[in-house]
């Protein structure tokens, strides 16, 4: 039964504290060494293994966007030919949005969202890092077979017939349309964890209505993946069984339909946008507030336009497809649902803006990004309601307008913001403060840059350059737009050195962080920098949006067991205390089982009996994973 | 508000003068037929829009972190409510405001896409374009089957009357666009699609393919060539008459080479035995412009380069090799140029 008890602990507790600290960090421990590495059930430790491999897989993509300008810096290149600079692009799109994109911004999540409401884990540890080995067998494997020369070159979006068995022979495409099922599992185990850990999780007093924006728009981004993941789901297997086992899911010439595709692909691409967009937003709002000084304006109305981003985010995914031809009707619908979007968005930049004018403002570098991103998203999301409206998509559709359009919204929107919350919350984990001169310098090289690279794209695009060229004609006037743009990549290049710099600085010389260098308000400032394995001693409780802000002492959480891993389960609105709940420790399980998967897909891309092989081996080993172990109690227990 | 009205002055003349140097090498904004137009017409509602957006956000951004307070009192969960009561009503008429912009532009791009769909007339010259892996097959329609006309790579078109385009493809998607005149649509097998275009002034508009299509997606230009209607119909004439087999000089025997080498397997020659159809038609070859669907112009040198290796000029074409000895090649060539 959890008792609470109110006030910080009195110096006759102190000593308690302190054996109970002991006690925790036994319990929570991971295996030393390398065992430990592989085995972790530690939320911190596989997020931050996640985020180190996702800005690899970004390095790799902007390598690979490096490639692409120096191609293009000049007309009729011969650099790069057609077959490679195809995969190129094939590749940074696919690296950046499901190696990159996605999983760090999941990851950012399953790092905050523990200590955000105030609680020792995720719901289900060794999943978590199952999900991990999964993605990373998926990258690798799609960047194996780029360094082998069989990358994927039919474009992140494959289209059918051009991704089918006729038009790319070879294991290209099947490799590509694997990966997509890996990313998929490891998407969606992390979003079941985040839907899980913050609907049961929080701690006492956190009721929906007074959770951290950052965790709403977690919440909502994991539920997205949800519904979103099937869809490529689907899409990729039927590719996957036209292409080994001849089904004609898209073969037109067999009553089969190539349209059928790219609904499924954007009913899926197109969320993914928000699904990356909307953890942005959720980043801008704690940096802003902290730096602000004062609480997000319009909460309701933030937490209500993230929802409705979310649901709206799924009804206008044919804008991808208005140059197929569609009755009036359906343009008209797409387009309405396209536009509107743009009012969530619009109310949550007016309410940051409000916040900012509000409050009193201490510009820091995690701010920049955050002020940045603002600019950068408004411009963005400009195009990208020029890009709704049916006639004038048909002109830009494919162009490098398009190109531009999302670069702003990506990088300007997804990316500026994701920086601007390594960099506020670098502290938290690692202990040790950035730079902030060097903080600044990386963000204006990175705004120089990214404007020089990305602004001429609009224009090339309304003088008819197309997408995924490999190269142009030197009469087509597109020379100096594309030499701007090459010369942008340098400066971004550079601003993005810096950015690394600035990390690798922190993590050898930067000064001691302490609980919450930046006056933040939520419960993660409430521990130590690095958090101790085990999070908070005692689980913290709330009274309002603003724990760390609030003039009341908070009360904390005792009763917990310490010498086992265990919870403390609530109700899923009002966050009210159910149930104790032990958790999972380290396993080498989760691993094997994601060798297992990856022994079982590697196979079927040359037979059909790699899915039997791959099921086999994966009785076995989840046959391992829930062995049931003598005195390892999962029954809950009551209050 | 002030601040922002003077950035606004400050900034319109800019954006103004960027804008007229640019529109001169953008088709899609210097529009030669009246779909183009139309789309372009509502483009600069939606660009002015957005400037006027775009500098009221930043005025007001850049404005209040220059009166920004210093930080004296610590962070705190309580607001002034004055302040908070001018924040909501500035936050909700930003909103609103929004919202009936959004309208307005939703409303003018229905109105617009139905301009768009409504545009044809009665009797439009019919086209049939299909994408190919990487050239466009182009068929004028007639009742009259004999009477229709087979090209590649370039749409000759009547200034004034609208062409209905019916977008096909036989393989993969392509998408067919001619950004002076219209925007794009696609060529998708198993779907039929078109859209009417038209041109109002005489002259050579750029097209291309815009999906990406495969490994020379690059290469899959073409070219519309709009000429007064008196010029068209000649054209179109002349079109439709066969090819003669040439009796005598190198260009017989270019015509023994191209009928009993590869050439023909691929390739359609009316008139002659010649009726391959997986590369383009060749029965007026020598009347295009350029080679290759646009990757080169049509002249004897690059004739022969194109012939002898096209991997080197378009690489992963679908037009393999050849070899000729020297005499052979010229007699091909001599036989390709006479087909006027």
């Amino acid at each position: 039964m959890p008792v609470r008890r109110v006030g910080a602990p009195t110096t006759g507790e102190a000593a308690r504290e302190a054996l109970d600290r002991a006690a925790l960090a036994r319990a929570w421990a991971t295996p030393p060494g390398w065992l430990g590495w592989l085995t972790s059930a530690n939320h911190k430790s596989v997020a931050l293994r996640y985020i180190v491999t996702a800005f690899g897989f970004f390095a790799l993509g902007g390598v690979l966007a490096a490639l692409m300008r120096l191609q293009l810096a000049h007309p009729e290149s011969r650099l790069i030919g057609p077959d490679l600079y195809n995969q190129i692009f094939t590749m940074h799109g696919s690296t950046m949005m499901f190696l990159f994109a996605v999983p760090v911004m999941e990851a950012m999540g399953i790092y905050l969202v523990p200590l955000m409401i105030g609680t020792r884990n995720v719901a289900f540890p060794r999943m978590n890092n199952f999900g991990y080995w999964i993605y990373l067998a998926g990258g690798l494997m799609l960047w194996t077979s780029f360094v082998l020369n069989i990358g994927p070159d039919t474009g992140w979006f494959a289209y059918v017939p051009l991704s089918g068995p006729a038009y790319a022979p070879g294991k290209r495409v099947d490799i590509w349309a694997q990966l997509i099922t890996f990313t998929e599992v490891a998407a969606l185990v992390a979003a079941v964890e985040i839907v899980v850990t913050t609907l049961k999780m929080r701690c006492p007093g956190m009721s929906l209505n007074r959770m951290p924006l950052l965790v709403w728009a977690m919440l909502i981004t994991a539920f997205m993946v949800i519904f979103a993941m099937p869809a490529i789901m689907a899409a990729s297997t039927m590719l996957a069984m036209d292409r080994l086992v001849d089904t004609h899911f898209f073969n037109p010439a067999e009553g089969g339909d190539a349209l059928l595709w790219q609904h499924l692909f954007w009913f899926f691409g197109h969320p993914e946008v928000y699904i990356i967009f909307i953890p942005a937003t959720g980043f801008v709002s704690m940096i802003v507030s902290t730096f602000a000084r004062r609480q997000i304006f319009g909460y309701p109305a933030m937490v209500l336009a993230l929802i409705a981003t979310g649901f709206l985010g799924f009804s206008l995914w044919v804008h991808h497809m208005f140059a197929t031809g569609l009755p009036m009707l359906g343009e008209s619908f797409f387009t309405a649902a396209s536009m509107m979007i743009a009012i969530p968005s619009g109310l949550q930049v007016f309410c940051w803006l409000a916040t900012l004018r509000g409050g009193r403002v201490v510009v820091r570098a995690p701010l920049l990004f955050a002020l940045g991103f603002i600019a950068l998203f408004v411009l963005g999301g400009l195009t990208g309601v020029m890009l709704a409206a049916v006639p004038f998509d048909l002109q830009a559709h494919d162009t490098y307008f398009v190109v531009a359009h999302f670069h702003y919204v990506l990088i300007g929107g997804a990316l500026f913001p994701l920086l601007g919350a390594i960099l506020f919350w670098l502290p938290k984990m690692c202990g040790r403060l950035p730079n902030e001169r060097l903080g600044r310098w990386s963000f204006w090289v990175l705004f120089v840059g990214f404007n020089v690279t990305f602004f001429p794209m609009h224009l090339l695009g309304l003088g008819g350059m197309p997408r995924r060229v490999y190269t142009y004609a030197t009469d087509a006037g597109f020379a100096t737009g594309n030499a701007a743009a090459s010369v942008g990549a340098v400066i971004l290049t550079a601003g993005v050195l810096l950015f690394a710099a600035n990390i690798a600085w922190t993590l050898r010389r930067g000064a001691p962080a302490g609980d919450n260098p930046w006056g933040g308000e939520t419960l993660e400032w409430a521990t130590s920098s690095p958090p101790p394995i085990y999070n908070f001693a005692y689980l913290p409780t709330v009274d309002g949006q603003a724990p760390l802000w609030s003039p009341h002492e908070r009360p904390v959480v005792t009763g917990l067991r310490t010498d086992v891993r265990e919870i403390l389960i609530t109700d899923a609105i009002d966050a009210t205390p159910d149930h104790r709940q032990r958790l999972d420790g380290a396993s080498i399980w989760p691993l094997l089982t994601a060798m297992a998967g990856t022994a079982g897909i590697v196979t079927a891309l040359f037979t059909p009996w790699g899915v039997t092989i791959g099921a086999l081996l994966l009785l076995v080993t989840l046959t391992g994973w829930f062995w049931p172990r003598a005195g390892h109690d999962h029954a809950e227990q009551a209050p | 508000m002030r601040a922002c009205v003077v950035a606004i002055r400050r900034l319109a003349p800019i954006v103004v003068v960027a804008c007229a140097a640019c529109s001169g090498r953008m088709p899609a904004l210097d529009p030669s037929g009246p779909q183009a137009a139309r789309i372009a017409t509502w483009w600069w509602i939606a660009f002015w829009v957005s400037v006027v957006v775009l500098a009221l956000v930043l005025a007001f951004l850049l404005h209040t972190l220059a009166r920004r307070r210093i930080a004296a009192a610590p962070a705190s969960a309580t607001h002034d409510p004055r302040v908070e009561r001018r924040l909501v009503i500035g936050v909700s008429a930003a909103v609103g405001l929004s919202a009936v912009t959004l309208l307005v532009l939703l409303v003018s791009s229905i109105a617009t896409g139905r301009a768009l769909h409504d545009f044809g007339g009665a009797d439009p010259l019919t086209v049939q374009v299909t994408g190919r892996q990487w050239w466009w097959d182009v068929e004028y329609w007639d009742p009259v089957p004999s009477q229709r006309v087979r090209t590649a790579n370039e749409i000759h078109i009547p200034v004034g009357r609208p062409v209905l385009v019916k977008t096909r493809s036989s393989d993969v998607i392509h998408s067919f666009w001619v950004p002076g005149l219209h925007g794009k649509k696609d060529n998708i097998p198993g779907h039929g699609s078109s859209l009417v275009l038209q041109a109002d002034r005489a002259g050579t508009f750029a097209g291309r393919c815009a999906e990406f299509c495969g490994v020379q997606h690059a290469h899959m230009q073409l070219l519309v060539i709009a000429e007064p209607p008196e010029v068209f119909e000649a054209w179109l004439q002349g079109q439709r008459t066969s090819a003669k087999a040439p009796t005598e000089g190198p260009a017989r025997r270019g015509f023994e080479v191209f009928m009993s080498g590869p050439c023909a397997l691929c390739h359609t020659v009316l008139g002659t035995p010649a009726g391959g159809r997986t590369g383009p038609d060749l029965t007026h070859l020598a009347s295009r412009r350029t080679l290759a669907a646009g990757t080169v112009p049509n002249t004897p040198g690059h004739l022969a380069g194109w012939i002898i290796d096209p991997q080197g000029v378009k690489p992963g074409a679908q037009m393999p090799a050849n070899s000729f000895d020297a005499d052979d090649l010229s007699a091909l060539l001599a036989f390709l140029g006479g087909l006027s």
